[in-house]
C-alpha cells in the first residue's frame, strides 16, 4: 500500500515535471533578456497601449481585440479612450486593426506585418522585449537596419528616434570544425550606441517593457482575473476535500 | 405540505416511483450495478483512475458541447472563433481551458488506469475482454484527441495533422490514395477540418460512450480485480456475498467523491494557473494561425502521443516506423495471453517481473520525452534503445513472466482498517 502510494506520487510528479521544448524562437539564442513585466501594473499597461497606438498600429493589427475591452480592463473612460487611443475609428467596440492594406504592406515591406494579438503567447514576452531592443545598423538591408533576434526581418527600426541607432560589435572565437581543425568565427558580442535617441537606455527599456506588458495583456486579457478566480476555486476545493475525506472516513468506519 | 410529509407527499411520490419502476426496472439496475455491486474492500490509490476517467469524460462532453456553440469549423473562421471564445464569450476562456486541459487529463488518467492493470494483472483471466474493450477505448480516445487537435487551426494543429495523416502514405500501394481519402483533399484543408469536426463532436464520442458502457458491463460481469490479484468471489459468506466485498455504494461512491475532489484540485491548478503547461498542453506555435506555406521549425505532437512518435522516428525507414508504431499499440491487445505469471499481482510476483515492469515504465516515459525533442544522433540512439526494450518487454513476456520465484497469494485480501 505504502509502496503503491510512493509509486503513484513519483509517476505523477514525473509526468508533470517533464521539461518542455524551448519557445519557438527565430534565432537569437543566448541573447534573450527578461522582460520582467507586471500585468497588475495598470499604469504600465496604459502606457503600453499608448505606445502601441502611436508606434505599432500603423502597420500591425490586433484583430481579436476590441477598443472598448481596453477601456474596461485598463481602467479608462470612453472619453479617455477616444481622446488618446482611438485614431480614425468611429465604433468604440471595433477591433484594433491597422489602416494599412495588404497590398500596401506587400509593396512597401514585401511582407504583411503579423497580427500582434497573440505574439506574446507564440513567441513569449522575453522574445518580444529582446527583439525590440535588438535592431542594429546594417547597410545591406532596405531600411538600413537588421535585427539580432530575427535576422533578415523586414521591419524597420520604428523606435529609432527613442532608442537611437546601435551597431553590432563582434568578437573572434575559435571553433573546432568536424575535421578537427580550429578556425576563427565572428560571434556577436554586444551593441554600441552610435547615435543617441531622445531616451536614455534605461528610459527606453521602460518604454519597451510597458509595450511588451500591454502585448502580454492582449495575448490573454483574462490572465489576472483567471488567477484570482483560481485562488477562490482552489480554496473551495480544499475545504471540500477535507469534508469529503471526513465523510469517507465516517462511512468506512464499519469496514474491518 | 402536511405535518408529516414523509407519509403524505412522500407516499404519493413513492407510489409514482413504484409505478415507473414496475415499467423500467431501475431499482434492479441500481442494485445490480451500484448498491449491491460488491467490490473488493482493499482498493488503493490506483483504483481511483477508473472513476476519474468517467469524470473527465463527462467534463469533456459538457465543455465540448458548450464550445461547439461558438466554434466555427471552417478554415477561414476556426482560429478566429477560438479567439472569440477566449475573449468575447462569457466564461469562454474557462470552458476552453477546461476542455484543453481535460484532453491531457484524460490521457494522464487513462495511462495511470492502464498501468494499474499492468501492476495487478487486471487483464488476466477472466478479464481479457475487459482489457481488450479498454484498449479499444484507448484507440478511439487517441483518434478523438488527434482530430480535436486540428480544430483550433493553429500551426501545430495543421502541421501535426499533416505529419500524422501522411503516415498512412507509407503503406505500400494504397497509401497515397488512403491519405487522400482521409484528408478529402490533396493537403489538409477546409474539407479535412470539417470532417474532423464531424468525427470529433459526434461520431467518435458516440463510439466512446458505447464502449465505456460495454467496458463497465464487462467489469460488472466478472467483478473487479484488486491489489492482491485474488478473486473475492471465491470466498462467499452464507448470504452469498463475497467476504471481502463491500457494496460499491456508499463505500466507493464516497471514496471516489474524495478522489474526484483531489483530482479537481490538481486539474484546476492547471486550468487557472498554467493552462498552457509550459507549451505541453497548448503548444506555443498553436497561437499562430495555420499557414500552409510556412512549416514550423520543430513539429512535435502533444505529449500523450510522443512515446509512439519516438518509436516511429527511431526506425530508419518510414514504413518500418509506421509498422513499429502500430505494433507498439497492437501488442498491448495481446497482454492477457503474453503474461504467464503464476500470480496476478506485482505484490507477489518475482523480482524479475518487478524489474521488467519498472524498466518498461522508464522506457515509456523516456520515449515520451524523446518524442518531444528535436532529432539528434544521440536522441535517436536513445530512442532505439528504449524502443528495443519496449518490444523486448512485450515479446519476451511469456518467458520472463514465468521466471524467478513468486510469493504465494493470500487467501483473503490485505486490508488494514484504521
Amino acid at each position: 500500500m505504502q509502496a503503491a502510494k510512493i509509486w503513484a506520487v513519483a509517476l505523477l510528479l514525473g509526468l508533470a515535471g517533464l521539461p518542455s521544448p524551448a519557445l519557438a524562437a527565430g534565432g537569437g539564442e543566448g541573447l534573450m533578456q527578461q522582460a520582467n513585466n507586471d500585468l497588475e501594473n495598470v499604469n504600465s499597461l496604459q502606457r503600453g497601449a499608448r505606445n502601441f497606438m502611436n508606434y505599432c498600429v500603423g502597420c500591425h493589427s490586433m484583430q481579436y481585440v476590441r477598443y472598448n475591452r481596453l477601456a474596461t480592463d485598463l481602467g479608462l473612460s470612453e472619453e479617455q479612450l477616444r481622446d488618446n487611443l482611438i485614431f480614425g475609428v468611429d465604433k468604440i467596440n471595433a477591433y484594433v486593426t491597422t489602416a494599412m492594406t495588404r497590398e500596401q504592406a506587400t509593396s512597401w515591406f514585401s511582407a504583411v506585418p503579423p497580427d500582434l494579438s497573440l505574439t506574446s503567447r507564440s513567441r513569449g514576452v522575453d522574445w518580444i522585449y529582446t527583439y525590440l531592443k535588438s535592431f542594429y545598423l546594417d547597410n545591406s538591408r532596405t531600411f538600413g537596419v537588421n535585427n539580432k533576434m530575427l535576422e533578415g526581418s523586414s521591419m524597420p527600426h520604428v523606435l529609432w528616434e527613442l532608442q537611437g541607432l546601435q551597431t553590432a560589435v563582434y568578437r573572434d572565437e575559435a571553433v573546432m570544425e568536424d575535421s578537427g581543425k580550429e578556425s576563427m568565427v565572428k560571434v556577436f558580442d554586444h551593441f554600441t550606441l552610435d547615435e543617441e535617441g531622445s531616451m536614455n537606455p534605461k528610459e527606453f527599456d521602460g518604454f519597451v517593457r510597458d509595450t511588451v506588458n500591454f502585448m502580454d495583456y492582449v495575448g490573454e486579457p483574462v490572465k489576472i482575473k483567471r488567477q484570482k478566480i483560481g485562488m477562490m476555486v482552489l480554496g473551495f476545493l480544499l475545504v471540500l476535500a477535507v469534508l469529503a475525506y471526513a465523510l469517507k472516513v465516517e462511512y468506512w468506519k464499519d469496514i474491518h | 405540505m402536511s405535518d408529516n410529509p414523509a407519509t403524505v407527499g412522500g407516499g404519493r411520490i413513492e407510489r409514482l416511483g413504484q409505478w415507473v419502476d414496475d415499467r423500467l426496472g431501475f431499482s434492479g439496475f441500481w442494485k445490480a450495478h451500484v448498491s449491491e455491486y460488491y467490490a473488493p474492500k482493499n482498493f488503493n490509490i490506483w483504483y481511483y483512475f477508473g472513476s476519474l476517467a468517467l469524470v473527465v469524460l463527462v467534463l469533456q462532453l459538457v465543455t465540448g458541447i458548450l464550445l461547439t456553440m461558438n466554434y466555427k469549423p471552417s478554415a477561414a473562421e476556426a482560429f478566429s472563433s477560438v479567439e472569440y471564445i477566449m475573449r468575447d464569450v462569457n466564461w469562454g476562456w474557462f470552458i476552453r481551458y477546461m476542455h484543453s486541459t481535460g484532453a491531457s487529463a484524460f490521457f494522464v488518467v487513462i495511462y495511470l488506469h492502464m498501468f494499474r492493470a499492468l501492476l495487478y494483472g487486471s487483464y488476466r483471466k477472466p478479464r481479457e475482454l475487459l482489457w481488450i474493450i479498454g484498449m479499444f477505448i484507448y484507440l478511439v480516445l487517441m483518434a478523438e484527441a488527434f482530430m480535436g487537435y486540428l480544430l483550433p487551426w493553429g500551426q501545430m494543429s495543421y502541421w501535426g495533422a499533416q505529419v500524422i495523416v501522411s503516415l498512412f502514405g507509407a503503406i505500400p500501394v494504397i497509401g497515397e490514395g488512403l491519405s487522400e481519402w482521409i484528408r478529402g483533399d490533396y493537403f489538409i484543408s477546409d474539407i479535412t477540418l470539417n470532417r474532423f469536426f464531424a468525427f470529433h463532436v459526434i461520431a467518435l464520442p458516440l463510439v466512446l460512450l458505447l464502449l465505456v458502457v460495454v467496458h463497465l458491463g464487462a467489469l460488472h460481469q466478472v467483478g473487479s480485480n484488486n491489489p492482491d490479484g485474488i478473486e473475492i468471489k471465491k470466498l462467499k459468506g452464507s448470504d452469498g456475498i463475497p467476504l471481502d466485498g463491500i457494496p460499491f455504494h456508499p463505500y466507493y461512491t464516497v471514496k471516489d467523491f474524495f478522489g474526484t475532489v483531489v483530482f479537481f484540485i490538481i486539474f484546476f491548478l492547471v486550468v487557472f494557473f498554467a493552462p498552457e503547461m509550459g507549451g505541453m498542453f497548448l503548444e506555443h506555435a498553436n497561437f499562430e494561425p495555420a499557414d500552409r506555406l510556412k512549416t514550423p521549425e520543430h513539429i512535435a505532437p502533444v505529449w500523450y502521443f510522443t512515446p509512439f512518435y519516438a518509436i516511429l522516428r527511431a526506425l530508419p525507414e518510414k514504413l518500418m516506423g509506421v509498422i513499429a508504431m502500430g505494433g507498439a499499440i497492437g501488442l498491448l491487445f495481446a497482454l492477457p495471453w503474453l503474461d504467464r505469471s503464476p500470480v496476478k499481482s506485482m505484490r507477489y510476483r518475482s523480482v524479475i517481473s518487478k524489474v521488467m515492469l519498472g524498466l518498461f515504465v522508464i522506457s515509456f516515459l523516456a520515449l515520451g520525452y524523446l518524442g518531444l525533442m528535436p532529432v539528434t544522433d544521440f536522441y535517436t540512439l536513445l530512442s532505439r534503445i528504449f524502443t528495443g526494450f519496449y518490444f523486448l518487454f512485450l515479446i519476451t513476456m511469456p518467458w520472463w513472466s514465468r521466471m524467478g520465484s513468486h510469493k504465494n497469494e493470500p487467501e483473503r485480501v490485505t486490508y488494514a482498517s484504521r
